[in-house]
């Protein structure tokens, strides 16, 4: 079984697709840590299905398939559906996670009205474009792979140059802001490095999946460490290895999806870390309670008996 | 009152700040003398949390203009420490309070560059003066909530500058850690520093602040602690509105400024 899977391996086809899957991994890994940290869970999955339509337009516009095209599409939708919820805030009673709900579905239901409209119309070459809902990792190329290089290159670069901006505006906004760092723009390179990231994933995971890659390995990785530095690298070092073993999987076994397998591959990890991170973990916390417990109890009975012996030395004198 | 620099640490003019259509502080113009302990006094929404973020350009005004020492406030950002609520971040955010701390440093160190040997001396130094230093390699969730705001107020000093915003320092805090603080803000005054400070026990304010602004959407009164926490300035702060007989006591509060 093993030997077969290198054999698989040696396939050129397949190494590109394990690296582009690796490098996704990576990217989202990074990028939704911060995402995660900065309580915009949500903006990843938002991006995600806001991305759809943008990239029907994109494609109805010209009438071709391209990833940068697709990426200029999803780019302008998830920047106008953030505006719209940060509009909707700011202008209604609606909280933050209802107006996330709300735009991300009509987003989400205009994108699955062109896709249905595109699919019944004469362009010709619009047939895969229908992968972009659940994704289809196969449909990766030799090139596809070389913008996934490049794009993840940028983010490590930003997120390692600008790791002390991005930890302050995620710790403390506001404090930032005062001492002078433009928030506004640290805030859209980290929407913009999230919006690549998804458009990037989506091909390979989908529109629906696409934010389980963005937050799963940075909530996973937070439960090994307290040192944001580590976390950060630890999530990417998940969602590579999620990707890896996704790929795998799905080589070596036929039929099988490889995005979703790494969305299931990083959903093992984070249960892996809840169960057996040290400290944070549910393990290493029922054991320190059940030890503090036993010391408590053996102290309370130490101490007890002290008292015992000198009532009754209290009581014989 | 020993004037170091010509012009006062803070000189705001007809500042204005509105949260939708409602104004929340209307026409404040005010300035405050160097080297003193400020207290901000007012009720609850009377925008006193507001008026230092709009003055740090936290939040957009309608209108008016912030001065620092003079200059317009983006030239002298670092002369200006922050500290917000405690309530403000979160707090099992993964670093532990040296890191914090460092923080303060991040305006001095500029873009790209990461902290070092220097400003990790800095930090611990200024962990020591809040009595901290114990606790510098401690997760930050893992602290109480008074060493949390000890952290805050480290990293203020950390900024190592020359006028002080702090947003109520003093709340949900035991009595040991709110004396450790006034008595750090105490020092602070000695060393020619100007602070204010967001504030909210009114049976303090003498013993702790020696000016005083009281402050419901406009500005009521701002001076010296003796002439400004009186009764009728207090009244008139927080309760009905006795326009014609309290605004007479505040003409002459400013006549004697």
């Amino acid at each position: 079984m093993l030997l077969w899977s290198w054999s698989v391996l040696a396939d050129p086809n397949t190494q590109w697709i394990l690296i582009g899957c690796m490098l996704l991994g990576l990217m989202s890994g990074i990028i939704g840590s911060f995402a995660y940290l900065r309580k915009q869970s949500l903006v990843g999955d938002t991006l995600a299905h806001a991305a759809l339509p943008g990239i029907c337009i994109a494609f109805m516009l010209t009438g071709v398939k391209s990833l940068p095209l697709f990426f200029l599409g999803a780019l302008v939708a998830g920047l106008l559906a953030t505006f719209s919820i940060s509009v909707i805030t700011r202008y209604s009673r609606i909280k933050a996670d209802a107006a996330m709900g709300i735009v991300l579905s009509v987003f989400f239901g205009i994108g699955i009205v062109l896709l249905t409209q595109i699919q019944h119309s004469s362009y010709g070459n619009q047939s895969g474009l229908d992968k972009f809902l659940f994704g289809q990792a196969a449909s990766m190329i030799q090139s596809d792979v070389y913008t996934m290089i490049g794009v993840s290159a940028v983010i490590i670069l930003a997120c390692s140059f600008l790791f002390k901006e991005f930890k302050l505006l995620s710790f403390d906004p506001g404090f930032a802001r005062g001492l002078g760092f433009p928030i506004g723009l640290l805030e859209q390179m980290l929407m913009f490095f999230t919006v690549i990231a998804v458009v990037v994933g989506i091909q390979a995971v989908g529109v629906v999946l696409v934010a389980a890659l963005l937050i799963t390995p940075a909530v996973s990785a937070r439960y090994w460490t307290d040192r944001l530095g580590l976390m950060v690298s630890l999530s990417g070092i998940f969602g590579a290895i999620s990707g890896v073993i996704g790929t795998l999987i799905s080589t070596t076994t036929s039929n099988l999806p490889t995005g979703p397998l790494s969305v299931l591959a990083a959903t093992t990890v984070f249960v892996f870390s809840v169960l057996f991170a040290p400290r944070r973990g549910v393990c290493a916390k029922v054991i320190r309670r059940i030890r503090t417990n036993r010391t408590i109890r053996e102290e309370e009975r130490s101490r007890m008996s002290e008292r015992g012996t000198r009532l009754r030395k209290e009581a014989s004198l | 009152m020993k004037q170091t620099r010509h012009a006062s640490p803070l000189t705001v003019t007809g500042l204005t700040v509105a949260y939708q259509k409602k104004p929340v502080l209307r026409n404040l113009t005010f300035d405050v003398p160097e080297g003193k302990l400020i207290g901000i006094i007012g009720p609850n929404g009377a925008g006193k949390s507001t008026m230092i973020k709009a003055i740090l350009g936290l939040l957009p005004k309608v209108s008016g203009e912030v001065q620092i020492y003079g200059k317009p406030y983006a030239e002298m950002r670092k002369l200006i420490g922050y500290v917000p609520q405690r309530e403000s971040v979160d707090w099992d955010f993964p670093t532990n309070a040296l890191d914090v701390v460092m923080m303060g440093r991040y305006g001095h160190l500029g873009w790209f560059k990461r902290p070092g040997a220097n400003e990790r001396e800095i930090a611990l130094d200024c962990l020591n003066k809040v009595g901290m230093a114990d606790y510098a390699h401690r997760q930050i969730s893992q602290l109480s909530g008074g060493q949390q705001q000890r952290v805050f107020l480290a990293r203020a000093l950390a900024q190592n500058a020359d006028l002080y915003f702090m947003d109520e320092p003093f709340v949900g805090v035991d009595a040991m850690t709110e004396k450790a603080i006034i008595s750090l803000l105490n020092e602070l005054k000695a060393q020619g520093k100007t602070v204010l400070v967001v504030h909210h026990d009114l049976a303090t304010v003498k013993e702790y602040f020696d000016w005083v602004m009281l402050l419901n959407v406009e500005l009521i009164a701002n001076g010296p602690t003796e002439l400004v926490f009186t009764k009728s300035l207090l009244h008139e702060t927080y309760g009905g509105k006795l326009a014609v007989f309290d605004q007479e006591d505040g003409a002459t509060l400013v006549g004697a400024r």
